[in-house]
């Protein structure tokens, strides 16, 4: 069986199934109902490289649909400090479980563990490549707000060359017709082959530095956090860090029905101004992490949820 | 200048393996992708840049008393795409081959990006290229997703 590692391993169907049963799960989600829908079946969490909401979220979701959890716990006290390779990880995990979720600081790595591996697996970060199960808790925040995907205006500002919520997020928004503008300083630029992917599937993409300049009109602004850790000198870090600081001051012009999103954690690119506004969206968009990864795990085990057309 | 000019640079071969019309300047890059180099023992013939009626210019590689398989010359589609191979026997041509580049290069050459997962050389599964488009030639390893560039890439010879 085939797991999500990239945006090309859905449909644009396969989307809006996964996110109309997201929705029918949210009662489930909020505890308000039990639909033990995956009963007897175990998730495996192999985080290689730190995590708090995808960790968590993944955990939640298969406990809210009855099912269970086994961790690879810290990295430092496994195996994998002793050396071993991740085929190996993945075949004893593979034994273990019935679907793996996994992080790992190394690029690709999610789609090599899925050559190994016998059962699914859920790419919850590899390096700065990909990150598709956050794209669809984006896809989902986005489409509660504005009741469709298609033909949006959105912006996408910050670390865009190390950011892979934002590479897996263009991919899709690209998909469905959005119109992209691309804010970030110089260095941290969308990678061209990104941007040349975007183009070739026929997607309008605009590149600029000037985030503030670009809010008019926007549909959906989405910050994304300057990630120290990718950067090897600590020089060039400094040089971007706080280009953009996202205050409430900001927002007086733009349209009213506009969201700001993040994946979170934030340092300083969204000012705590902006969580009092209407337009603040990242903590509910947190949340349907939880929600967006039930209806993931149940589409890849196989598992109908209930309420859907026949 | 015929054919018969160009092959009379070097003589020809008994038995072994004869690669011609190798795009101009690829020749030595072909001996790498074959691992010929100081601990060959067996003749080798190398002729650069010489007229070609179908492409303007071309190397040939002869190499003696060895005949390639088909898997060592499916190493060259990365450099030498088109190019003919003859297995020679008694001074006579026994087999035509040719080098044709697939959809995908397995276990030939390592992705050139440094934190692809397959930078770790104890990670057991192949090696794997995806070529997007041959002309021009696109090629991104199959993990990681990213662009190889042909420079780089064959320094990385397995």
């Amino acid at each position: 069986m085939t797991g999500l590692i990239t945006m090309a391993d859905l449909t644009n169907e396969d989307i809006v199934e996964v996110l109309d049963a997201a929705e029918r799960l949210l009662p489930v989600a909020r505890g308000d109902a039990q639909m033990p829908l995956l009963s007897g079946r175990i998730l495996g969490n192999l985080f290689f490289e730190p995590s708090t909401r995808t960790r968590m979220s993944f955990e939640t979701a298969m406990k809210r649909l009855g099912g269970d959890v086994v961790n690879l716990g810290d990295v430092s006290t496994s195996s994998v400090v002793k050396g071993e390779t991740l085929f190996d990880t993945i075949q004893m995990v593979d034994g273990y479980t019935d679907i793996i979720a996994m992080r790992h600081p190394r690029q690709g790595a999610a789609r090599y563990a899925q050559d190994a591996a016998r059962v699914p697996i859920l790419n919850g970060g590899d390096g700065a490549g990909h990150h598709p199960t956050q794209t669809m808790l984006d896809l989902f925040t986005i489409r509660q707000a504005h009741g469709r995907l298609d033909g949006l205006d959105v912006v996408l500002a910050g670390d865009l060359r190390y950011g892979r919520t934002v590479h897996s997020l263009s991919h899709a928004l690209a998909r469905f017709d959005c119109r992209l503008v691309l804010a970030s300083p110089e260095l941290l630029r969308m990678p061209p082959e990104i941007v040349e992917d975007l183009r070739a599937s026929g997607a309008s993409v605009v590149e600029t530095t000037d985030l503030y300049g670009s809010l008019d009109g926007a549909d959906v602004v989405y910050m994304t956090r300057i990630q120290k850790e990718r950067f090897a000198d600590e020089d060039e870090y400094i040089k971007v860090a706080g280009a953009y600081k996202l205050h409430a001051k900001h927002l007086g012009e733009v349209r009213q029905d506009m969201i700001v999103m993040h994946p979170l954690p934030r340092v300083d690119e969204i000012h705590p101004s902006v969580d009092e506004t209407r337009h603040a969206r990242y903590f509910e968009q947190a949340f349907n992490g939880v929600v967006t990864r039930m209806a993931l795990l149940c589409r890849l085990l196989g598992v109908d949820v209930p309420g859907g057309e026949a | 200048m015929s054919n018969e000019s160009n092959m009379r640079r070097v003589t020809a071969i008994r038995n072994g393996t004869v690669i011609d019309h190798i795009p101009a300047g690829s020749a030595l890059r072909v001996l790498e992708l074959l691992n010929i180099g100081q601990g060959t023992s067996v003749p080798v013939s190398l002729v650069m840049n010489v007229p070609s009626k179908k492409k303007g210019a071309k190397d040939i590689v002869k190499v003696e008393d060895r005949e390639l398989t088909q898997a060592e010359l499916d190493r060259l589609a990365l450099v030498a795409e088109g190019a003919s191979v003859a297995i020679i026997r008694a001074y006579t041509v026994a087999e035509k081959l040719e080098i044709t580049l697939g959809d995908e290069i397995t276990d030939v050459v390592r992705c050139t990006f440094s934190n692809c997962i397959t930078q770790n050389s104890r990670e057991p599964l192949p090696h794997r290229l995806r070529v997007l488009s041959k002309d021009p030639l696109q090629i991104r390893c199959h993990y990681c997703g990213r662009p190889q560039d042909l420079n780089e890439l064959v320094q990385n010879v397995i």
